[in-house]
Order: C-alpha cells, then structure tokens, then sequence
C-alpha cells in the first residue's frame, strides 16, 4: 500500500500490516526530521507533493519492489505539510521470507523515493526565514521506478 | 492551444502562483512550453534548467509532444524523504 498524509504516521500499525506468516524477516525505515544540516538549524520542515503524480510513482515503486523481491507486505507512506524536529516524514515497511531481500528491498524503496517522487521540503530556521531543498539531479525523461 | 502548468515549492514562489496557463501553437514540444515559461516568468528561468517536466504523471523529454488534454507540471529537484 501507498499513502500521502497530513496525519502523525502510525508506524507501528504499518509494520504490523505488511506482516506474514510467510515471512520471517520485516524491515522498517523511518525517515525523521533533523536538527541540523551542517550549520543550518531546521526547527520544522514543510512537505509539498504534487499529488496525484507522487501516488503514480510511490504505486510504481510498490510494484517494482514486489517484481524484484520475494515481498510479503510493502507498505510506502510519506507525511505533508509542517512536521516539527523529531517528527516521522516517511516510513517504509517491507517483509520478505529472509533478511537480506527484506532489507534489499526497504532500501531500494526509500532510495528510489527520494530520487524520483515529486515531493519538496522547505527547511524554516528559528528566525522565521526558509528554503526549499532543490539539490538533487532532475531525473531522467521516462524515469520509472 | 493553452496548457495550464501546475508549479510547485520554489518554482510556485518564483512565478507567484500555483498554476500558469501558457499559451502554445498548435504543435508544440515539452522543449517549446519550457522556453516560452522562461520568457514569462524570468525568474523561473535558471531553476527551470535545474527540473523536470511532466506530462500525465511521467516524466516527459524535450522532444515529447504536447496535446491540449495534457496536464503538465515542473517538477523542481525533489527533495521528500
């Protein structure tokens, strides 16, 4: 399953949804809001998607993760709007049979996701001013997951 | 033809607004739209090399043909996670 939320991410609930008898290994990965990128004090970060394209890609990605892994349950979900430092902005949930795939899988997810998923975060500093993250290469035309 | 372009995060700041229509010929590329969008908004201009474009969800060449159905957007580098 995929989600885009404005809501807490319940990642225990998530976890427990891709389990399976069939699997014995699940392997959980939570992206949280940081600090401090370099000398750059972030106390809260706003997450822009444009939506219907960020549910095309993270589906793509679900369906590449179950082509190229033994997957049990994959679960990707990434929260938007205005998350204070410590908060939960992605959480991605995946179970295989054995714990190498299961962890082969989780991170390709999470890699994939962060190249290729339209969704921007603006850092905002304690004086009130903030930045958009633009860092990143543009994928490439055509890119799938 | 006029495309509506969604924009997002500093691209939306850059040309003030959520969405532009563009006006295009008839026959225009993701190339063309990208050149006249730099004209109207020069702002845009130097972030605008930086990004993608997409055209019905994907992600869309230069050389990719436009129709007046399609929804377009300029998808800045992402930075979710």
């Amino acid at each position: 399953m995929i989600r885009l939320t404005h809501d807490p991410i319940d990642y225990a609930a998530l976890t427990e949804a891709v389990r399976s008898p069939r699997c014995g290994a699940v392997a959980l990965f939570l992206g949280t809001v940081r600090d401090l990128t370099g000398e750059f004090v972030t106390v809260a970060l706003d997450y822009e998607a444009y939506g219907p394209m960020a549910e095309k890609k993270l589906a793509e990605i679900e369906a590449e993760v179950r082509r190229r892994w033994p997957v049990g349950g994959v679960a990707l979900v990434h929260r938007l709007g205005r998350l204070a430092v410590g908060e939960v902005s992605v959480a991605v949930a995946v179970s295989c049979p054995h714990r190498a795939e299961a962890f082969d899988a989780c991170r390709f997810a999470v890699d994939t996701l962060k190249e290729l998923v339209p969704i921007w975060k603006r850092e905002n500093a304690p004086d009130g001013t903030g930045e958009w993250v633009h860092q990143s290469a543009p994928p490439p035309a055509n890119r799938e997951a | 033809m006029t495309l509506t372009v969604h924009l997002f995060a500093r691209a939306r700041e850059l040309a003030g607004s959520a969405a532009a229509a563009v006006p295009l010929p008839p026959v225009a590329t993701v190339g063309d739209l990208r050149r006249e969008l730099a004209t109207r908004f020069p702002a845009l201009a130097g972030l605008l090399e930086r990004s993608a474009v997409a055209v019905n969800h994907d992600f869309a060449e230069d050389s990719h043909r436009l129709t007046a159905a399609d929804e377009v957007a300029v998808i800045p580098p992402v930075s979710g996670g």
